[in-house]
């Protein structure tokens, strides 16, 4: 507190009796009364930013003389880190603003002057849609130069994935080349990110503790806007449900295997909205983790330490470890052991499409027995391998309707690939009944941005597959609220009499006139592939007349086709049904997700 | 069109307002959520020839799947006297593979069931049989049905007389209403108010049936019909018919108001007479049968209701002349007989039995596959058509004589023919659909009648009575669709494994049976069966069919008489 008086009347705004009386208080404070006016004070300041936003997303007004960290984020991960930058930034006297991407005006990047940035990726190495924006100003010639911007980047990615923190390292390699200072080398999360966030986070923070600004005598505060406080389990400390209920959703003839479970949430404290996912942490089957031990000839008791807890391996292997998808720094940590020249030429930059293709449908084992390593032994053998990490599923029921039972989807993954019989962990543990105790380990991920709008607002939902599951939990709501709002549903898969998920609830509430319209695309029950898209383009002109009569739009489901496809679909409609050239639909459609009226979850 | 009264049944309102059996069929088609069309359109669809269904083996299943049941379709053809060309019969056989899962079924009323049509699968099949020549019109329905007729053709010249009033008969009683042609054949719709000029706004009460014997054979159980024509045969010469009403064999357990009921005899007409007959029968049912309670609404009811005489007097007034007296005429049995029989006019009609009408490709025989071949080739050689009894077999008719060698040499090696070396039980045996189509069914039929049958054959065996023909039918409930009251020995479904067991019919179709035992099992209808099959061996007349041996030694009163059918049952002694 030494130079506060002075900084008070050099650089602020008070005049200079406030400034006194300020300077008087602060010096009678203790460290956490201190802490607690500022916090006190932004969160006043953030209480009227809110307040004048009406339902935005916007968290505080931002000011150019101060550290913004903005986030980019799908799923909430990135955002919940973002959380985290600014309490460490609180907790560091830095007066800091906290942002998502969509909330930020492109054209105030050139007077920002200190910038974190924290943004997943998505798609196949795209940016999330809330980042898009920015995303693409960056990168097109309005592109402001940025000398005198320090910044740092942490990118949220899954190494499994062939782009892995594409967005991140696009952010930080352009903000470099725009002329921005890199004052911490940007740090790339997988999916286990909670440590490696930690770290750049207090580096991070650090720096700009030390910043020129507060050098020169101007005392950052730390702006605060209230993190919706945790309720309930989480990620850590997940709940562990019974499974209530498990059936095949898929009639007789399929060539699907999607489950309808139900798990008991009475008593949990679990709380979700529909929109939000269910965070399931699943344990690997024991027949994979001994056929591990067994290739490499291990000890299954053999102890080994796991986040200072000492294990026995096989435990280790069962719930804590990734032991089947490959990832690259998997392969690359596997590629030094080896010391294999095939393997490290497979991870060499021209052979990108190669290694791509080898780890889409190989596992750990393949890799083993491609490339044998020997004397390996458990502790070094989990020094390679990335944490087990949480699937996410979308909830499909409303906790409103019934608050002691949470529903998923789930589409069992299982498949043959290099003469093996494969399946999916997260999925499959579902698929067969959870744990030893029938229970399975879930919390709460939350989608802000996968939410109802008003009662009184019509919603369109696209959402084929296992993509229906956030939408049944979308009419449960309405149904219990009496919503006025009309709702139309896009659902399609592959056979009619088979794979129509919840067919008997969609008629149901069709019948009772809450779902307004049902139209369903089976691709495979006649000669030509009919999908959703293809019955959003029937259906142009009646869509278009929703969407101006302020219909919003949610899609949910396959990421790699189906979302792409029912973008394209939508701007088409919008181009021919508004009369628009085409980049005035793809205007239109961008301002629609900008405005938080047309909303993805895709995976 | 004037109000329905009140205390009609809901069916007639649905009629009524139907805008002559338009409905909502054509949004219901286009509803691609639901396999389903809405509830007042399957009463319509009837009559268009289809009835809505569900795989009743899989209801617990998808419910629980949350999926709606597997619904699914069951059309039935028009085909008056069962005749068919090669041509058409490979049209059919090409629209079951397609939309019919690969099987079609011969009825009990000598025309094709397809089941397991998808609602998106409905107007292709129906535009395929148009195409083909043939349609569904009256298939199902209040209305009057399929017309069926003798089908064996050795007597030839009369036979095609008959055919030919079949024929007629259908083409006089169809409903006109273009909205077949609207739904199905992509005909225009047009504003010319449109009038069922037999029917009415509200068609007949119920659905109604004629049939036409040519004696000695009656293989069509004609007394079974709203109206039985027996084909007067005189010098060689078709005279006329004599016209019988009320036959009808739809019953119900514990209700003693629903019984089954032989035609009764009437008196004679002229072929000139024939059409007029017929349609003031079904006037006056139109206008006499009861709206109110469905049950109730067959026109064997509005005869027993307002006596024989009565309808005789109606008929008259509404002919301006009084029927003939009836002619004598005999019936020697209501079965097929199979294999090679020469018609009087030179060609050839080979007679195969076909085990229950299921015409598939079972496992270990490709029974379909077998019948295309052999319509493809009579098709090639230009010769022949097919023809449908109503005991669910069928004929290759009219093959000259230089080709019967070939065909008889193809249906052998197509194992055709094998069925001919089956029992003389088996052979006269016949089930129902049922399960797990028909939505009534209380237990199996066609799928479990094949099993019942073996093993009666082991007893028949033993007994030396292989070579005996005992007429067996079996229903999956007690609505009669495999003429069960005609049998002489009769199976009807009560609950899954469980039958009541009829015996004394006579073997020509002349005489209703009678319950003997009630609600048992395979084991005790075994046991039940073999001591009375055993005294029949033992103790039988020279050449009594077994259902008057059972009445003569007392083990069954006979029934003569419909409102009997209840009566008189001996207890079981115990
Ligand atoms: C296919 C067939 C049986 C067969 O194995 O061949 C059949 C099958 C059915 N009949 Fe029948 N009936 C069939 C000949 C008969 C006969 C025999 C005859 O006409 O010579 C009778 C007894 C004669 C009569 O009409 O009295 C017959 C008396 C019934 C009845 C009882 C009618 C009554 O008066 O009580 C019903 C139930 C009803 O109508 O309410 C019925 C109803 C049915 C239905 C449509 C069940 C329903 O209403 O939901 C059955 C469809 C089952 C399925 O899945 O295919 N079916 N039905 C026959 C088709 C004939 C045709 O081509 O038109
Ligand atoms: C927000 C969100 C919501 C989601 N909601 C749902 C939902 O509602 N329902 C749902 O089912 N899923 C949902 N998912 C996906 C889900 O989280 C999991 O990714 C999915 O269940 C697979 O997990 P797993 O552990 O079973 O498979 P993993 O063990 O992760 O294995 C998957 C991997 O197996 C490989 N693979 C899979 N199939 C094949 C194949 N045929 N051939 C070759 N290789 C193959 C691929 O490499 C794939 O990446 C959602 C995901 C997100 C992000
Ligand atoms: C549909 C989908 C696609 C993804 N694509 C990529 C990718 O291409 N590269 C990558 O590194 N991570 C990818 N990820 C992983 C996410 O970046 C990761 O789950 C991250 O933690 C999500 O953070 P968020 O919740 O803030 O969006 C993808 C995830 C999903 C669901
Ligand atoms: S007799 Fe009964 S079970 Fe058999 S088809 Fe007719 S209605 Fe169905």
């Amino acid at each position: 507190m030494k130079n506060t008086a002075r900084i008070i009347t050099q650089a602020s705004p008070l005049n200079s009796d406030q400034a006194q009386q300020l300077d008087k208080l602060t010096r009678t404070l203790t460290p956490l009364q201190s802490m607690w006016v500022s916090g006190y004070l932004a969160g006043q300041q953030s209480f009227q930013a809110e307040e004048k936003t009406a339902p935005s997303l916007q968290l505080a007004a931002s000011s150019p003389s101060t550290l913004t960290i903005l986030f980019g984020s799908q799923t909430g991960n990135a955002e919940a880190v973002a959380q985290q930058v600014l309490a460490a930034a609180r907790d560091h006297g830095i007066q800091a603003t906290l942002l998502d991407m969509a909330a930020y005006k492109p054209r105030d990047l050139k007077k920002e002057q200190a910038l974190l940035l924290v943004v997943s990726t998505q798609g196949e190495g795209d940016p999330p849609d809330s980042a898009q924006e920015l995303h693409a100003f960056l990168h097109g010639n309005k592109a402001p130069q940025l000398d005198g911007l320090r910044y740092s980047v942490l990118a949220l990615g899954d190494s499994s994935y062939e782009y892995f923190c594409k967005t991140g390292k696009d952010f930080d390699q352009r903000l470099s080349e725009l002329g921005a200072e890199r004052v911490h080398e940007r740090v790339d999360c997988d999916l286990d990110y909670d440590d490696a966030a930690e770290q750049w986070i207090g580096a991070a923070i650090k720096l700009f503790e030390q910043s020129p600004e507060t050098a020169d005598g101007k005392q950052l505060q730390s702006g605060s806007t209230a993190a919706p406080a945790a309720v309930g389990p989480t990620r850590k400390n997940p709940y562990q449900a019974r499974l209530l209920t498990n059936i095949v959703l898929n009639g007789r003839g399929s060539s699907k295997e999607v489950h309808h479970i139900e798990l008991d949430t009475e008593d949990s404290g679990l709380v979700w909205e529909p929109g939000d996912s269910l965070g399931v942490v699943p344990s690997n089957p024991l027949a994979v983790v001994d056929e591990l031990i067994e290739t490499l000839a291990l000890d299954p008791n053999e102890t080994v330490s796991v986040t200072d807890t000492e294990l026995s391996l096989r435990e280790a292997l069962t719930h804590h470890y990734e032991i089947t998808t490959l990832t690259r720094p998997v392969v690359e940590k596997y590629a030094a052991l080896a010391e294999s020249k095939r393997l490290h030429e497979l991870l060499s930059e021209a052979q990108r499409t190669a290694f791509s293709g080898y780890v889409q449908d190989r596992q750990l084992l393949d890799l083993i027995e491609d490339h044998p390593l020997k004397g390996l032994d458990g502790s070094r053998l989990i020094a390679l391998l990335r944490k087990l990490p949480p699937r996410l599923y979308s909830i499909a029921s409303s906790h409103q309707a019934n608050p002691d039972e949470v529903h998923l989807t789930v589409a069992a993954v299982r498949y043959k690939s290099h003469g093996r019989q494969r399946q999916g962990v997260a999925s499959i543990f579902l698929a067969e009944g959870g744990g030893d105790k029938g229970t399975v380990p879930v919390y709460v991920d939350r989608n802000k941005h996968f939410r109802l709008p008003a009662d009184d607002v019509p919603i369109i939902m696209i959402g084929p597959g296992t993509g229906v599951a956030p939408f049944r939990a979308f009419m449960e709501e309405r149904e219990v609220l009496g919503a006025s709002g009309a709702n139309w549903l896009f659902f399609g898969a592959q056979h009619f009499l088979s794979d129509f998920y919840y067919q008997t609830d969609w008629l149901r509430w069709r019948a009772s006139g809450l779902l307004t319209r049902l139209d369903v695309a089976f691709s495979r029950d006649q000669a030509e592939k009919i999908y959703v898209q293809d019955r959003l383009r029937e259906q142009a002109r009646e869509l278009y007349a929703w969407l101006q009569e302020g219909a919003q739009i949610y899609v949910c489901g396959d990421a790699q086709h189906m979302a792409p496809d029912v973008h394209a679909a939508l701007t088409d409609i919008i181009a021919d049904q508004g009369g628009l050239a085409p980049e005035a639909a793809t205007a239109y459609l961008n301002q629609l997700q900008k405005d938080q009226r047309y909303h993805r979850d895709v995976y | 069109m004037s109000d329905v009264p009140d205390h009609h049944s809901d069916v007639e309102k649905i009629k009524r307002r139907s805008r002559h059996l338009r409905g909502t069929i054509v949004q219901g088609l286009a509803d691609m959520a639901t396999g389903a069309l809405a509830a007042d359109d399957t009463q319509l669809t009837k009559f268009h020839g289809f009835y809505q269904q569900d795989d009743r083996e899989l209801r617990a299943e998808r419910k629980l799947q949350k999926l709606e049941p597997h619904y699914q379709f069951m059309l039935r053809m028009r085909l008056p006297g069962g005749c068919l060309t090669p041509q058409q019969w490979l049209a059919l056989d090409a629209a079951c593979r397609a939309y019919g899962e690969s099987t079609m079924r011969i009825t009990t009323r000598q025309t094709f069931q397809f089941h397991r049509v998808l609602k998106k699968d409905l107007k292709p099949m129906m535009q395929a049989i148009h195409h083909a020549g043939l349609d569904t019109r009256g298939g199902c329905g209040d209305v009057n049905r399929n017309v069926v007729a003798t089908a064996n053709p050795h007597r030839s010249r009369i036979h095609a007389q008959v055919y030919d009033w079949a024929q007629k008969i259908s083409e006089h009683l169809l409903w006109r209403s273009r909205a077949y042609d609207e739904i199905w054949l992509d005909a225009p719709a047009s504003d010319v108010p449109e009038h069922e000029p037999l029917y009415g706004d509200s068609y007949l009460p119920r659905k109604f049936k004629v049939a036409l014997a040519i004696p000695p054979e009656n293989d069509c159980d004609v007394l079974a019909n709203d109206i039985a024509l027996i084909a007067i045969v005189e010098n060689g010469e078709l005279q006329g018919f004599n016209v019988g009403v009320g036959g009808g064999m739809g019953a119900s357990y514990g209700i003693p108001s629903h019984y089954p009921r032989l035609a009764s005899i009437i008196g004679f007409c002229t072929q000139q007479q024939l059409l007029a007959v017929v349609e003031q029968i079904v006037g006056i049912q139109r206008d006499h049968g009861d709206r109110s309670d469905r049950m109730h609404a067959r026109f064997k009811y509005t005869i027993d209701e307002h006596g024989l005489e009565w309808v005789k007097t109606e008929l008259a007034q509404r002919l301006g002349q009084p029927l003939a007296a009836a002619r004598p005429y005999h019936f020697s049995d209501n079965g097929d007989h199979y294999g090679w029989l020469e018609g009087d006019d030179g060609l050839w009609h080979l007679s195969l039995f076909i085990e229950n009408g299921r015409l598939a490709d079972f496992a270990d025989f490709p029974l379909l596959s077998a019948m295309r071949e052999v319509a493809a080739e009579m098709s090639r050689q230009g010769i022949g058509e097919i023809r449908l009894s109503c005991n669910q077999n069928l004929i290759l008719a009219r093959i000259p004589v230089a080709h019967k060698d070939a065909i008889d040499a193809l249906a052998r090696r197509l194992g055709l023919l094998d069925g001919l070396r089956h029992s003389a039980l088996r052979r006269a045996s016949m089930a129902c659909v049922a399960l797990p189509t028909c939505g009534l069914a209380m237990a199996e039929a066609e799928r479990y009648l094949p099993d019942l049958i073996g093993k009666l054959d082991l007893i028949m065996r033993d007994l030396g009575l292989e070579d005996t023909t005992i007429v067996t039918r079996m229903t999956g409930c007690p609505n009669g669709c495999a003429r069960p009251y005609l049998g002489e020995i009769a199976f009807t479904g009560k609950a899954p494994g469980k039958y009541n067991v009829y015996l004394g019919a006579a073997h020509n179709g002349e005489r209703l049976n009678k319950l003997y035992r009630e609600n048992i099992a395979e084991e005790d209808i075994l046991a039940a069966l073999r001591p009375l099959l055993e005294r029949y061996a033992r103790e039988r007349d020279d050449g009594e069919p077994f259902g008057d041996f059972v009445v003569r030694a007392g083990i069954i009163n006979a029934t003569l008489e419909g409102r009997q059918f209840h009566e008189q049952v001996l207890q079981p002694k115990t």
